[in-house]
């Protein structure tokens, strides 16, 4: 019989003292029940370097903040009805026109709901400060390498962040339901219209019926509020998760290896600043939306099939479908009872295919080199010549698209002739990006000589020394030893070399064409014209141990 | 920050070297990492009133944003909305979207700029250096991890038992085909849904008026002057009694198709028999829809004769059976035949001989 069983449980021994304050038993509290401690111990005094271009990730999250925010207070007075209605509100002219319940409530929010129209501005102006941010940030993260191993799985949810917020932008743009956002809606609808086979059948299944129905607005307002947030956000978590994990790339310096990072601690340092610069992102669109007027609905009108007004653009980031689609001649093809409308197909293709390689780009870039190895410090772009050449021609290439998307507006802003304009993106959407690559490679080429010669020679001083026999010199003053370890920590792998044609048997050696690509484009990357061999030790102290210094 | 004014008593102490700052450079490598540099102390670290100002400054910050606050609640509270104000260089606004816009930027931008102001100046700015650990699991994890794999993997039979595998591979590839079926009803199936507009209800014995879409009044070849462009619509039909009105519950479907432009052209300056044959009397009617996406054309230049769409910008020349000359457009407008009825009205016999609007696959002509 084992009656002793006591109820009565004694606490495990713990050697901790009383808590010092109240603080600290709430935090006990909390620890028995979620573990923070462990949790704390890892995070709190966690380091994050100190750099300018590491603040525009964060502007991306904080607008994603604001958005949600200012999203979540539009809902409460945005009806997503195509239903009719006859206008007899506040604003005048429009006073007896026939529109949908969508667009009467944007006009409401915009007149009769007061701060409504404010919030409405925030969240048009933090979603175009969102993606541009994103842009940015990834430009950043493309030409320094951050995206290089063990962050390329980062690079690619970055990627989807930066695609869904073009769709996420587009349907926003299109739910107020006038005239200028039908017009957007009507170009999805012919685009995927362009489709072989399946085109119509989608097109009947999106729109719930002939074009424009009564069905899409209310699609997509479920679509922009639930649906992409949503997966926004979980890509969003998983982004931040992984920044956490690797922890934060850094510049070379004193100090910096790929075994450290060096910075200022989370707490209080980096939540004091971060959290702060969401204030100062939050306070400048507020300012933006106070002073700047975008997306004046009630201008535009209700929209109607048969009405346009000119001038018809969507927001900036749609800029290089729009291009892609005006530029592209009419190509269509009729055999066999049927119409392949390559004139918007082939648009259509182009605009995932121009994103996708940028997504894979960490992929390709370390198949050419075959690095293993983690990279935690970052690059300088010059010192990348052909990486950085790339990224300059995909912007190039995307700025010659913008300029097609806006030939319009190119047109009567500065006298041109829209015909010209186009013929001129036709051209030079293949030519430009060549022509920049070419040219940003030589320019940090240049810039390799020249960080050379500062290693080597020492920096001008402005000193100018004449010399006894009357030669006027300037004196060179030698880097700081940080300097000196900065401007040439950087690496300079070879290219890859093909395997010699024969085996030392004799017998010939099978090089596949996927070896000889690879060594091929790794000879682009890192052969002779791709960089400038950094100076030697050797070469430094030849210089500087008498003879030939200057 | 020079501080080579302040007496070395004054200097707070130099930080620990097991931190990583301050290591000397190695001597017969110049390229060699030095170790970190120095800390230098920043004047608020040295000057009590520099830090005592910094901390004003900050509160003055704090403060500032929740006067602005208060004005917003104000503004709120006290402004009209239907006002407008002149402000330079932005011209007429709302008076309550400035105020509630601009105070509630300065109550968040404040509170924003006295934190990193803080963080600047108050708090520590000591960079230290935290160790990396690789993502790799080292061989003896990665080994244990694969071993226990395998044991599962060998318990659950997956691999030895290969029709159930294949059943669920089968099973797990089918299932997501009933999510796609459920979507089945989101809209109808095609058809010819794309082929016709409401001009197809038109026939020599019962034609179709063209009706001005401004006036709404039918329309003769006569008011149809030289360089005009005239917007049009379906009249009375037996479907539609009253012609088709804004009112009408599918107006938007209908007119996304039915949408005209009439133009009329000197008889010399027709250079396409066939079109001129579908006009009357120099009158010609197009669909208004663009075949590149659907757009409504809205531009005409009556020296050319030349239609552009805003959109992106497809020109076509009306004068030539509106073949596409510029833009993207893969093929030319339909043209609507026209007619007049016994009172001389303009009227349509017949629907379009080719879709109206942007091309699809299932188009034959």
């Amino acid at each position: 019989m084992s009656s002793s069983t006591s109820t009565k449980q004694t606490a495990p021994a713990s050697t901790r003292a009383k808590p010092a304050n109240k603080g600290e038993a709430a935090a006990d509290w909390v620890d028995g029940r979620l573990g923070i401690y462990s949790l704390a111990k890892a995070n709190l005094r966690k380091i994050f370097p100190d750099h300018w271009s590491f603040m525009l990730g964060e502007i991306c999250l904080y607008t994603f903040v604001i958005i949600i925010l200012t999203g979540v207070y539009l809902t409460l007075f945005f009806k997503p009805s195509m239903g009719e209605v006859v206008y007899n509100g506040s604003y005048a002219p429009l006073n007896g026109i026939r529109m949908s319940e969508a667009y009467e409530s944007t006009l409401n929010i915009s007149f009769e709901v007061r701060g409504g129209l404010l919030i409405r501005q925030i969240h048009h102006w933090a979603a175009i400060v969102f993606v541009a941010a994103m842009f940015v940030h990834m430009m950043r993260v493309f030409f320094t390498g951050a995206f290089r191993k063990p962050r390329e799985i980062n690079w690619v949810f970055g990627f989807l962040l930066l695609c869904l917020g073009f769709f996420d932008g587009f349907m926003g743009y299109s739910l107020p339901d006038d005239l200028l956002s039908g017009t957007g809606i009507r170009f999805m609808e012919g685009a995927v219209l362009a489709v072989p086979l399946v085109g119509t059948y989608i097109q009947m299944f999106l729109f719930g019926g002939p074009f424009p129905g009564t069905d899409v607005i209310p699609r997509f307002f479920t679509i922009h509020v639930l649906l992409i947030p949503g997966i926004m956000l979980g890509l969003l978590v998983a982004h931040l998760i992984l920044v956490f994990y690797h922890k934060h790339t850094q510049w070379a310096g004193p100090g910096k290896t790929e075994q450290n990072v060096v910075g200022m601690p989370l707490m209080p340092v980096y939540m004091a600043k971060a959290g702060g610069f969401f204030f100062l992102v939050f306070g400048i669109i507020a300012a933006m939306s106070a002073i700047a007027s975008v997306n004046p609905v009630w201008a535009y009108g209700p929209y109607r099939p048969d009405q346009v007004s000119t001038d018809a653009q969507p927001d900036w980031y749609m800029g290089f479908a729009e291009g892609l689609i005006r530029v592209m001649p009419g190509w269509e093809i009729r055999a066999w009872g049927h119409t392949l409308n390559l004139g918007v197909f082939i648009p259509l293709m182009l605009f995932p295919l121009v994103l996708a390689l940028i997504a894979l780009y960490p992929f390709i870039e370390g198949w050419i080199t075959g690095d293993k190895r983690e990279h935690h410090i970052l690059d300088r772009p010059r010192n990348a010549p052909v990486r950085t050449g790339l990224g300059a021609a995909w912007i190039a290439l995307y700025l010659v698209l913008l300029l097609g998307g806006g030939n319009d507006l190119v047109a009567t802003h500065f006298h041109l002739s829209l015909n010209d304009i186009t013929y001129f993106v036709r051209a030079g959407s293949f030519v430009i990006p060549i022509i920049v690559f070419y040219v940003t490679k030589r320019w940090c080429l240049g810039l390799q000589r020249r960080d050379r010669d500062k290693v080597l020679h020492g920096r001008e001083t402005g000193v100018i020394k004449r010399l006894p026999h009357g030669e006027f010199i300037e004196i060179h003053a030698q880097l700081p030893q940080g300097r000196l370890h900065t401007l040439t920590s950087h690496e300079q792998p070879e290219p890859l070399e093909l395997p010699a044609e024969v085996d030392e048997n004799g017998v010939a050696r099978k090089v596949g064409l996927l070896t000889k690509t690879r060594a091929k484009l790794s000879a682009g990357y890192f052969g002779e014209g791709g960089q400038i061999p950094k100076p030697t030790v050797e070469e430094h102290q030849e210089i500087t141990s008498g003879h030939g210094h200057h | 920050m020079s501080h080579d004014n302040i007496s070395d008593d004054k200097l707070p102490e130099a930080h620990d070297a097991s931190e990583g700052h301050g290591h000397l450079a190695v001597a017969d490598d110049p390229f060699a990492d030095p170790g970190l540099p120095a800390h230098e102390p920043r004047r608020t670290d040295i000057d009590e009133r520099a830090a005592k100002r910094a901390e004003r400054q900050v509160s003055g910050m704090f403060i500032l944003s929740m006067l602005a606050t208060v004005g917003f609640i104000a503004s709120y509270a006290s402004i009209n909305p239907d006002k407008l104000v002149y402000i330079f260089p932005l011209g007429h606004v709302s008076a309550l979207n400035f105020a509630l816009g601009m105070t509630l930027a300065v109550a968040l931008f404040c509170i924003g700029a006295g934190a990193v102001h803080w963080a600047r100046t108050l708090m520590s700015d000591v960079e230290m250096p935290a160790e990396r650990h690789p993502i790799e699991a080292d061989d003896e994890v990665r080994a244990d991890v694969i071993q226990q794999f395998k044991t599962g993997a060998a318990e659950s039979g997956f691999g030895r038992r290969k029709m159930i595998r294949n059943t669920l591979i089968g099973s797990m590839a089918m299932v997501p085909l009933s999510g796609v079926v459920l979507l089945r009803d989101l809209g109808p199936l095609p058809e010819k849904k794309l082929d016709s507009t409401d001009w197809s209800e038109a026939t020599p014995s019962a034609p179709i008026r063209l009706v001005n879409m401004n006036t709404d009044e039918p329309m003769k070849a006569e008011d149809i002057v030289v360089g005009s462009l005239t917007f049009a619509k379906p009249g009375p039909s037996a479907l539609r009694p009253n012609g088709l009105q804004d009112s009408d519950e599918d107006f938007q479907e209908a007119i996304a198709k039915d949408a005209l432009m009439l133009i009329r052209i000197q008889p010399e300056d027709l250079k396409d028999e066939k079109s001129a044959a579908l006009g009357f009397e120099g009158v010609l009617c197009y669909s208004k829809i663009c075949t590149h996406v659907g757009c409504p054309i809205s531009l005409y230049e009556q020296q050319t004769h030349h239609a552009l769409c805003p959109c992106h910008q497809s020109t076509f020349d009306l004068s030539d059976g509106a073949r596409v000359i510029f833009g993207p457009a893969g093929h030319p407008l339909p043209q609507l035949k026209i007619s007049t009825d016994s009172d001389g009205y303009l009227v349509a016999t017949q629907d379009f001989t080719v879709p109206v609007g942007p091309s699809f696959w299932e188009r034959s002509a």
